[in-house]
């Protein structure tokens, strides 16, 4: 009687809360699973209609990875996804922190004005201003060129890490930049030396989700950029690997599989940053 | 206190003690104002430039004729005119709507469920929050791939599924479907956008205090009672944020549409956003192009309103 009542205690929560919860996990995780078998898959088994879809039965291939590197352009747009965002991602960070820091200290005339003004940019989604800013990168002779990327995606991303500094400038205590102003330090110098090594979670947090949102960025990219080899890697694998009506499915699967697959290692080490960078925008 | 007394120019002298390099930088940043306007300039400039420019660039094409590569005469309202009396255009309307509302639904119950369950976890949470927070990390353009895959029309896989359960004799027509591609492109939405939801409310939900709870439960407040008289009040500020946050990028969405059914079948799925890069790219009518997306301005700033004005509310109360 006395282990019954302790197994049905001890099992509550299995039924109440770990069942329940079993759905969303299998919502979440299957597309991604099924991304990465179908990768794996032979041709003949993939376009075989009786064949099980859920696990890899005739053997596994590497041939789409193959197909990948050899008849597409996929590791030049794994290298432009990468020196984009490596560069909008710096540009963005280093424009956040010098934003944030005044917004976050100091009072001046317009500063909240510019807070607000931040605050909407943040909330501006791309889909709006791609046509008008089509025209402008054309007018500043960037079409077709990878810098049209790294000029555009701060104008998404400074106003998010602002943001998110702000906040974490706003935790430290003012008490030790005013003993380091009176040591001798001047603003910059104080940004640097005292306030930036306390705020370092913040600055990563910003740098990963700078990282993230470049990599992940699709319409500007689309839009911007037209030749094979200066696409992206969102782009390419899309457009390159969808010929008229054949779909190169294994391929498909194989490129988004690579493509996935930075985010998802930084994902694993930094989830914590990841998940107060998310939170950051809804609660304070 | 001696601190607060210190104006700017003490902390100049005081700067000057360094070497003679610092001192002329110390001079630029003398004064918090200049010090301030200094610092914002970049990130100024380039929402200047980038942002606000490109914006009013936006309301002149809406108001003239132009193509790609002509800049165009003035029009006055003809292109809005023309598009509320366009069919195509008036489909996009509502299947913007329609999309938002089920995708934003969808979301928030589903979330808010999710985030109750996140909450009461003990056991494997780093492993299950994690699990659930992946799809919206992937890129979105590359997972939609795979939802493609999913549903393509002769190898689906949720279509052997339900025929290998018996329960369907016939492949559904996923995609080709006016009404089930509506379906799938809002469950796609739902799967990438439900783990902000459910992590921004766990977030809220564990900013409750526990006493809350006790008192209520002492109270003879049961579960339910307790749900709704304590959770949905206290969490209600974050999940305002969170759905008003989701409304724009719910209705401004591009990626999921535009790989999975680029706005078809007949229309169908067209979102403001695929609508216009339809007409203003594709078509090269860059002034058509630019009024369907400004439709995604009035709801912006309602959202930019409500929020500051929650923003305000907050710090004046607490």
């Amino acid at each position: 009687m006395n282990s019954l009542s302790r197994w049905t205690r001890r099992s509550r929560p299995l039924f109440s809360v770990y069942l329940p919860v079993m759905p969303f996990v299998f919502f979440a995780l299957f597309p991604l699973y099924f991304m990465f078998i179908t990768s794996f898959k032979k041709n003949a088994e993939l376009y075989d209609v009786t064949a099980v879809p859920f696990l890899i039965g005739r053997g596994v291939t590497f041939g789409h990875y193959e197909l990948l590197s050899r008849e597409t352009l996929f590791w030049s747009w794994f290298l432009n996804s990468l020196m984009v965002s490596l560069a909008a991602t710096v540009i963005s960070v280093v424009l956040g922190v010098l934003a944030a820091y005044p917004l976050a200290r100091l009072r001046f005339p317009g500063g909240d004005s510019f807070g607000v003004a931040i605050f909407i940019t943040y909330l501006v989604p791309p889909s709006l201003l791609f046509l008008p800013l089509s025209t402008v990168v054309a007018r500043l002779g960037l079409s077709d060129s990878l810098w049209a990327l790294v000029v555009t995606y701060p104008t998404f991303l400074v106003p998010f890490c602002t943001w998110l500094l702000m906040g974490y400038f706003r935790t430290v205590p003012k008490e030790i930049e005013e003993c380091a102003m009176l040591d001798g330090c001047n603003r910059l110098q104080t940004l640097i030396r005292i306030l930036l090594p306390v705020a370092v979670p913040g600055v990563i947090c910003a740098a990963l989700f700078a990282f993230t949102l470049s990599w992940n960025e699709f319409l500007y990219a689309l839009v911007f950029v037209s030749p094979a080899e200066l696409k992206t890697l969102t782009v390419g694998v899309f457009s390159e690997l969808i010929r008229g009506d054949v779909y190169y499915w294994g391929g498909l699967m194989a490129g988004a599989c690579v493509g996935s697959f930075p985010i998802v290692i930084a994902y694993v080490f930094f989830l914590d940053y990841y998940v107060s960078g998310l939170t950051a925008g809804a609660v304070k | 206190m001696r601190l607060k007394t210190l104006d700017n120019g003490d902390v100049a002298k005081i700067a000057v003690r360094g070497d003679a390099h610092a001192r002329a930088l110390s001079d630029v940043l003398v004064s918090d104002t200049s010090v301030a306007y200094a610092f914002i300039a970049p990130a100024f400039f380039l929402l200047l430039f980038l942002v606000a420019y490109p914006f009013v660039l936006s309301v002149w094409f809406s108001l003239s004729d132009a193509r790609i590569g002509e800049t165009g005469a003035f029009i006055g309202f003809d292109n809005f005119q023309r598009l509320l009396s366009s069919a195509i255009f008036l489909q996009t309307l509502q299947n913007s709507i329609v999309f938002t509302a089920l995708a934003l639904g969808a979301k928030t119950v589903f979330g808010m469920a999710l985030a109750l369950l996140l909450y009461r976890i003990g056991r494997f949470k780093r492993l299950i929050r994690g699990a659930v927070l992946l799809p919206f990390i992937v890129p979105t353009a590359l997972s939609t791939l795979v939802w493609w895959w999913m549903f393509e029309p002769l190898y689906s896989v949720v279509n052997w599924t339900l025929k290998s359960l018996h329960l369907v004799s016939h492949d559904i027509p996923w995609l080709p479907d006016p009404y089930l591609a509506m379906f799938t492109v809002i469950l796609v939405n739902v799967w990438r956008g439900l783990p902000f939801f459910a992590i921004t409310l766990l977030a809220g939900l564990v900013a409750i205090p526990k006493e809350l709870y006790e008192a209520a439960e002492s109270d003879g407040a049961g579960a339910v009672g307790r749900f709704w008289h304590v959770t949905i009040p206290l969490v209600k500020p974050v999940l305002a944020v969170v759905v008003l946050f989701s409304a724009i990028f719910t209705l401004g969405d591009f990626n999921i549409v535009y790989v999975l059914t680029k706005g078809g079948p007949m229309n169908m799925t067209h979102l403001f956003a695929t609508y216009s890069f339809v007409l203003g790219l594709q078509g090269g009518q860059i002034g058509q192009g630019a009024a369907v997306s400004l439709f995604l301005f009035p709801i912006l700033l309602i959202v930019v309103f409500i929020q500051l004005r929650m923003v305000r509310k907050a710090t004046t109360y607490e």
